[in-house]
């Protein structure tokens, strides 16, 4: 009996081009391949650099968090917390600097704490009650909602935020968060960079770490991965945390970019991060997606936002676009993950 | 605590120690990767199975009880290095309180438990893992979705690097995925195909090989055929017949003697919650086996029973009246 892990010869008969067609993103990178080029070719603003900063800006805060939508999805459950969220973390800073004169880096601190705050309550009321996330998140996004709309005007008496840029040390979290550069004759914000490494740092994680295959395992079996001993709870509650954490970093690249916020900020953007996390790939169910297609999905959501206004359409066609992409999406991915079942 | 729990939490610690065994199995691997040439069987040294024949498990007059309820009464058999013990018995006999004092999931109450001649009270499943008994439920414990190398190490990751840089020694994984299951027998095309892909049978090797590669020298297989069609039983019972050419003790639990007879050395019978008794296959044919377990006397009964409510015309009442005969003779 042969006992060496030599190559097996016969793996070689599914060729790359095969193997990558099995990816989840596959669908995602296709569909942006295509929206850039019709927009490319239709508009005249679209493909050059200063076109490309725009709808790159538009994707970035939306991809940032849907690619950690996406790690919740891929681990079984939904936050539809998530836009409220990066309202309710911009708002936190600029209520205490601007109402309290609270150090700003010590409010941004705050902020994150609650934000993180928020995910692990969202995390241990799902797993301690058993009930689906979806209903769970539904709750603390109205109590968000409330507490945006209700605690900002009874604590500053408006509806948004003013006077950020007078607040001492504003300029510093400026830079991390609200920078920009120019580059190639283009506008590069610096969410864009953000964006890109989340993305990076979320798809290593993935497919590269013990936690990632966590991800996958909680995702697709929760009490297999039980038997076998991977930490369920911990992992999902880390998930929940993960995208509150990623609500409060987009919380602030929103801030400090516009140096405003409003107190509905986020509201609605939460099933934009789902369609763009299905889009790229996600199953419903969990279990099954990638980090890198919620990005791509994040890029088809910016390019037709913007590819629309170039084109001079009503832009509420977007919509309706949205809606299309999702559909698609379901049926593509359902289609994939037969494939994969069935990769013999 | 919910039952939930109980499994979480027992599952977090079997999960630590095959963990730090994983890490450090991998740490080895490594030093022999360096050490010798390439292309040498990469296999987990688990604790040291014995020579072929030795008695890893005896249970002498093993019993039950939940207060006044016995569950299991008066069980006497052994398990031995390289040979494939069969439990079996009808729905409710005793087989699962059985499997679960092995698994160290419950205590036993009466008679003596030795492994490796030594009397022990295991009281959670990884003092069992701890002690090399490893179980595998009918369940599997497997993520259809995940490829068959993630699923392989699920929960015992081996890592390579430093924090922050630690990462899944993907390589590793995938090698040892591969040499594991090719030395059970199981010639996967490619690893990375999602476990849900395989067929039951291959899915239920899959376990086997896992709980071998993490160190058992004695499988416990509940019920591993019960799902399956006879092809696919066909390709287990080769799997629990290479197990034991490998030198594991193998605790084979079932309820179809015809399942059991081709690889079982010694069977054990149990019928609520008593045992039959213990046979080496030496003093044992397939068909007393099988006598024993349908009950040729419980059989007739039946029959009369039936004949007086459902009339003596009836079909199922006649069949059963010839099995009777044919088991009398």
């Amino acid at each position: 009996m042969t006992t060496t892990a030599v190559a097996d010869e016969r793996v070689v008969r599914t060729s790359p081009v095969a193997s990558v067609m099995k990816r989840p993103e596959i669908g995602a990178l296709l569909a942006a391949v295509a929206i850039f080029a019709f927009f490319a070719l239709t508009t005249d603003t679209f493909a050059t650099a200063q076109g490309a900063s725009t709808w790159l800006d538009s994707a970035s805060t939306i991809g940032i968090m849907a690619v950690a939508v996406s790690l919740l999805m891929i681990g079984g459950e939904f936050d539809l917390s998530a836009g409220a969220i990066t309202g309710f973390t911009g708002l936190v800073v600029g209520v205490l600097t601007t109402e309290y004169g609270l150090n700003i880096w010590v409010a941004i601190l705050v902020s994150l704490g609650l934000a993180l705050g928020v995910g692990f309550l969202n995390g241990l009321m799902v797993m301690k009650t058993g009930l689906p996330s979806f209903i769970v998140t539904l709750g603390t996004f109205f109590v968000l909602q409330g507490i945006d709309l209700a605690g900002t005007k009874a604590l500053i008496g408006q509806v948004a935020i003013q006077g950020m840029r007078n607040v001492p040390y504003y300029d510093q979290p400026q830079k991390l968060f609200g920078s920009s550069f120019e580059f190639a004759g283009g506008t590069v914000v610096v969410s864009i960079l953000w964006w890109i490494a989340v993305t990076a740092f979320a798809t290593w994680v993935l497919l590269r770490t013990r936690v990632g295959n966590w991800v996958f395992a909680v995702g697709g079996a929760k009490q297999s991965a039980r038997q076998v001993g991977v930490p369920v709870v911990g992992t999902k509650i880390g998930l929940f945390m993960t995208t509150a954490g990623c609500g409060w970093l987009v919380g602030m690249l929103l801030l400090f970019s516009s140096s405003t916020v409003q107190s509905n900020t986020g509201v609605g953007q939460e099933f934009i991060y789902i369609i763009c996390a299905v889009v790229g790939g996600c199953l419903l169910t969990g279990g099954y997606g990638s980090a890198i297609g919620a990005a791509f999905g994040a890029l088809i959501y910016g390019m037709a936002n913007q590819g629309i206004v170039y084109a001079g359409w009503d832009n509420n066609w977007l919509k309706a676009f949205l809606g299309a992409m999702l559909l698609g999406a379901v049926l593509l991915n359902e289609w994939v993950r037969k494939r994969a079942e069935e990769a013999r | 605590m919910t039952e939930d729990e109980k499994v979480s939490a027992t599952g977090k610690r079997i999960g630590r120690v095959a963990r730090e065994y994983a890490t450090q199995q991998a740490k080895e691997a490594g030093r022999r990767k360096e050490l010798e040439a390439a292309e040498t069987p990469v296999t987990a040294d688990g604790p040291a199975i014995p020579p072929r024949g030795t008695p890893i498990i005896e249970v002498t007059d093993i019993g039950k009880s939940y207060g006044r309820v016995i569950a299991l009464k008066d069980v006497t058999t052994s398990v031995k290095a390289g040979e494939v013990t069969c439990v079996l018995g009808d729905n409710g006999a005793g087989k699962s309180t059985f499997i679960k004092i092995l698994a160290g999931a419950h205590q036993h109450t009466e008679g003596t438990f030795l492994v490796d001649g030594e009397e022990r009270h295991l009281s959670s499943p990884r003092d069992a893992l701890a002690l090399g008994i490893a179980t595998v439920y009918q369940d599997l414990a497997v993520v259809p979705l995940m490829p068959v190398w993630r699923n392989f190490f699920l929960g015992s990751e081996p890592v390579k690097g430093i924090w922050p840089a630690r990462r899944l020694d993907v390589e590793f994984m995938k090698k040892t995925t591969r040499s594991e299951l090719l030395a059970m027998g199981i010639d996967l095309r490619d690893v990375d195909q999602p476990i849900g892909t395989l067929s039951g049978g291959e899915r239920q090797c899959v376990a086997i090989a896992r709980a071998v590669y993490f160190g058992a020298r004695v499988l416990i297989l509940d019920e591993p055929t019960a799902a399956l069609g006879v092809k696919q039983s066909g390709v287990v019972l080769k799997y629990i017949a290479k197990a034991r050419d490998r030198g594991l003790g193998v605790v084979f639990i079932t309820h179809n003697p015809h399942h059991a007879y081709p690889v079982g050395d010694r069977f054990m019978l149990l019928r609520r919650g008593r045992s039959m008794g213990d046979f080496p296959k030496s003093e044992l044919t397939v068909q007393d086996l099988t006598s024993m377990m349908a009950g040729g006397a419980e059989l007739e009964s039946l029959a009369h029973e039936l004949e007086r409510t459902m009339g003596s015309s009836n079909d199922i009442v006649a069949e059963l009246k010839a099995e009777a005969e044919a088991e009398a003779k």
